[in-house]
């Protein structure tokens, strides 16, 4: 387990020990330079329209009122973002971080991929191409950096994702525990075996044993946000260190959020909302140089499923963070939610490829020769860069 | 993948290994591995003179604990020993090595037997599974391991040179359950003047810790004199009274019918059908004790190739997790040394079974509570550290038909590929057998 010792990049150089916590974890590669980014994979498909409710449209209520929190102003209300986006109240870090303009909200964002496969869009996400790549786009981006230190990356989780994965050098430090379920799997896990003579029994009273009560089992057991933040300050006080790492990725999961979404979305968001404040936090004098990429492998449907839940859809939200972000805004064109915007009559429609936040950060940011953008993202030939994410 | 191919690797085998090629005939395959020579080799693993000499070594040198001179050896014969589940390409013959050891346990809870119990399954069980009966029951009664788990090693006839005027005598241990556990089985008609007598028989079967190689001696002075009565039959006097005795034990009907129910219950059902229990009885009854015709008839069993009801017991189902990921041995997380240590997690840490009686070989004995959470929490940890394996694929490759709907709706909806892999191997279906 990470101990507050492990602030020094070189500390965990050659452990092939692993760092996790609960469901997140966290790799890092190296890059010169006082730049930092750090990407954020929500797995599991983030519902955009939860975490940024756009409840200025009027067609929001129609489609899924039962998933809309009361508005702004009201007790547990929306966190206002500037009349027509309210944050879910479980970000209230994040909003904090908008107030300050350190926080660019991009809503309808989506990738180059339609199916709705988890898999294969998380694949597609991270390998930042039309395809599942045997290396990441993060890890072909770090290779692209002039100057590169040569002293090798850092991967700090239980498997270093995709999205780092490639020619880079990847370290690792694994983790002394396996990590933990959660409430969620566990009650698909019970749910598998419900009907089982043997085993359906056993793992019910397993779950009761262990504290697990139907409320839990439906996410809104008391959020442990401990964890994540745990992980995040170590990514950065890691990311801090003036010879440490200047690129990490952090995985955080719980999203999938088909039935019962406003109890089991309440864990997870305090979870991140938590992690990016101490995130934020153990950077210190470092966020000023540091920008943060939140993105999900596709967003939900816009209607309320029968199970008080959101299907598989396909625009979601990404956030941008950090002190050289140009933020306070929600940012993305509105695609609405009348009749005919939906896309395939069922999800919001995606406005922003994500790839265009990703490129703009890797190249004004981190100083990625923008000619390197044709092989970071293959087939990105019509996506171009978003320019304007930081400020100038 | 066929239904038929499915269950065969699962119910006689260890669970598919990744995508590795499948039999044509799996009946045959499986027959094959019993009619075949045995291929394991152990190169370089330690003979029980070894682990006794070094035994000897440790309690000469009363070396803290810790440092103990048996442990490393050990550890390297469970790794071997475990190791081989994980690479094997003849898992019934595997099977029937785990499952003869079971029958015939000896058990680390005496610690002792660290120093022997690795040797004792290469040497007195491993060899004899396709073989005899009664082949395997001497080498296991004849073995130091055997001698000191059951503390038969110290066991003294009343009126033998050494006994007489003393306070040593017998032990009845062994005795006790050669018969109970090992031969007829506690419903197999005999009483505890048989016991005491095939104590008697058995005294003197000790083990030599002195000499240059330690190992199995017959001691004179500790045998009690005289003929004896077992069973109502006599048994001769002397070292070749056991061997005796063995014989009659081995090709008792009781035995074959407590031999029969153990091996249907093993490998077709908790609740062993009677049809099937007669079919592998009659086999052992007209074959002499034959094991391996034994293994070849389970195959022939009509309840056999009914849906799997048995729930695999932790080592199975840790093996059968990891075969069907494909974790190259050293590539396997925990690595496979520590096989033992999932094991021990999960319940049923390597040749340590509380009792004589072995490991529990039904459902009941694995499915607590706690015990199924446990093997949840493993199958997620597992799940995190095998890259983007897709669950769908490896359900395939496993399960083939045997998936059910249900589950792979479930393995299709979940968030991550992590959760997907865990969702299959906690699903009741992988975790029959």
């Amino acid at each position: 387990m990470m101990t507050m010792g492990m602030s020094r990049r070189s500390a965990l150089l050659g452990l092939s020990a692993a760092f996790t916590v609960g469901r997140t974890s966290l790799a890092l590669a190296d890059a010169p330079g006082q730049k930092r980014l750090v990407v954020v994979l929500l797995r599991g498909a983030l519902d955009g329209m939860a975490a940024v409710v756009p409840y200025g449209d009027p067609d929001l209520v129609g489609l899924r009122g039962a998933l809309v929190p009361p508005g702004p102003g009201q007790p547990d209300g929306l966190l206002d973002l500037g009349g027509f986006h309210g944050l879910h109240p479980a970000l209230s870090g994040l909003h904090g971080m908008f107030r300050g303009g350190e926080a660019l909200l991009v809503h309808a964002v989506a990738g180059s991929y339609r199916s709705r496969s988890h898999f294969e869009a998380q694949d597609y996400m991270e390998s930042g191409a039309n395809e599942r790549m045997s290396s990441g786009w993060l890890n072909r981006a770090v290779t692209a950096i002039p100057g590169r230190r040569a002293n090798g990356a850092l991967a700090v989780g239980v498997t270093v994702p995709l999205l780092l994965r490639g020619p880079a050098a990847v370290g690792s430090y694994a983790p002394a525990s396996y990590g933990a379920l959660s409430p969620d799997l566990y009650a698909r896990i019970a749910a598998l075996s419900a009907h089982d003579p043997v085993l359906g029994p056993a793992i019910a009273e397993g779950l009761r044993d262990r504290g697990f009560t139907k409320e839990t089992l439906a996410g809104s057991d008391p959020v442990k946000a401990g964890d994540v933040a745990g992980v995040a300050a170590a990514a950065g006080r890691l990311l801090a260190a003036a010879d440490g790492p200047r690129v990490a990725a952090m995985e955080l999961g719980g999203w999938d959020t088909h039935a019962g979404q406003a109890q089991r979305l309440m864990g997870p968001l305090k979870q991140l909302d938590a992690g990016l404040v101490a995130l934020k936090g153990a950077l210190g004098a470092a966020w000023k140089d540091t920008a943060v990429l939140v993105m999900t492998e596709f967003g939900r449907t816009a209607r309320v499923n029968g199970t008080r839940g959101t299907d598989h859809g396909t625009a979601s939200v990404a956030f941008v963070l950090g002190g050289a972000v140009a933020g306070g805004r929600v940012a993305g064109t509105w695609p609405g939610l009348t009749d005919g915007k939906l896309f395939e009559n069922r999800d919001l429609a995606p406005t922003t490829d994500v790839r265009s936040l990703a490129m703009g950060l890797l190249v004004e940011h981190m100083g990625v020769p923008a000619a390197a953008m044709a092989t970071v993202f293959p087939g990105s030939g019509g996506v171009s860069r978003d320019a304007g994410l930081l400020r100038s | 993948m066929d239904a038929r191919t499915a269950q065969a690797l699962i119910r006689f085998g260890l669970g598919r290994r990744g995508e590795e090629p499948l039999p044509t005939d799996p009946v045959a395959w499986l027959q094959a591995q019993v009619e075949g020579e045995d291929t394991a080799a152990f190169a370089g693993l330690p003979t029980v003179s070894d682990g006794l000499t070094l035994l000897r070594e440790q309690l000469r040198l009363n070396l803290p604990p810790g440092t103990t001179l048996v442990g490393p050896v050990y550890q390297q014969d469970v790794r071997a020993q475990t190791e081989l589940l994980l690479t094997t390409e003849a898992p019934f013959r595997e099977r029937l090595v785990w499952f003869w050891a079971n029958h015939f346990t000896v058990s680390t809870r005496q610690p002792q037997c660290y120093a022997t119990v690795g040797p004792f399954v290469r040497e007195a069980i491993r060899p004899y599974v396709t073989g005899p009966f009664l082949a395997m029951l001497v080498a296991v009664m004849r073995h130091p391991a055997m001698l000191v788990y059951l503390d038969n090693a110290g066991s003294v006839g009343p009126n033998s040179t050494a006994g007489k005027g003393q306070k040593r005598g017998l032990n009845e241990n062994l005795a006790r359950e050669c018969l109970e556990l090992h031969t007829l089985g506690v419903d197999g008609g005999y009483t505890q003047a048989d016991v005491t007598e095939l104590a008697r028989v058995i005294s003197g079967w000790s083990v030599d810790m002195d000499r240059l190689y330690p190992g199995f001696l017959f001691r004179p002075a500790t045998h009690e004199p005289g003929g004896k009565t077992l069973l109502g039959r006599r048994v001769p006097p002397g070292e070749a009274g056991g061997i005796a005795a063995l014989e009659m034990l081995a090709n008792h009907p009781a035995t074959h019918r407590h031999l029969a129910v153990k091996l249907v219950r093993h490998f077709v059902a908790d609740v062993p059908p009677p049809g099937a229990v007669a079919a592998v009885e009659g086999v052992l009854r007209d074959t002499g004790g034959d094991l391996g015709a034994a293994s070849i008839a389970l195959l022939h069993l009509p309840e056999a190739w009914e849906p799997l009801g048995k729930v695999r017991t932790p080592q199975d189902y840790a093996v059968a997790a990891l075969r069907a990921l494909d974790l190259p041995a050293e590539a396997t997380v925990p690595p496979a040394g520590m096989l033992n240590g999932v094991l021990t997690g999960l319940g049923q840490p390597v040749w340590a079974a509380p009792l004589p009686n072995g490991w529990a070989d039904d459902a009941g004995g694995w499915t607590g509570p706690e015990a199924a959470m446990r093997r949840v929490d493993w199958a997620y940890s597992v799940s995190g550290r095998v890259g983007d394996r897709d669950a769908a694929d490896v359900a395939e490759a496993a399960l083939g038909p045997l998936l059910t709907a249900g589950t792979r709706d479930a393995l299709h909806g979940a968030g991550s590929r992590r959760d997907a892999l865990a969702l299959l191997l906690s699903s009741p279906e992988f975790q029959r057998r």
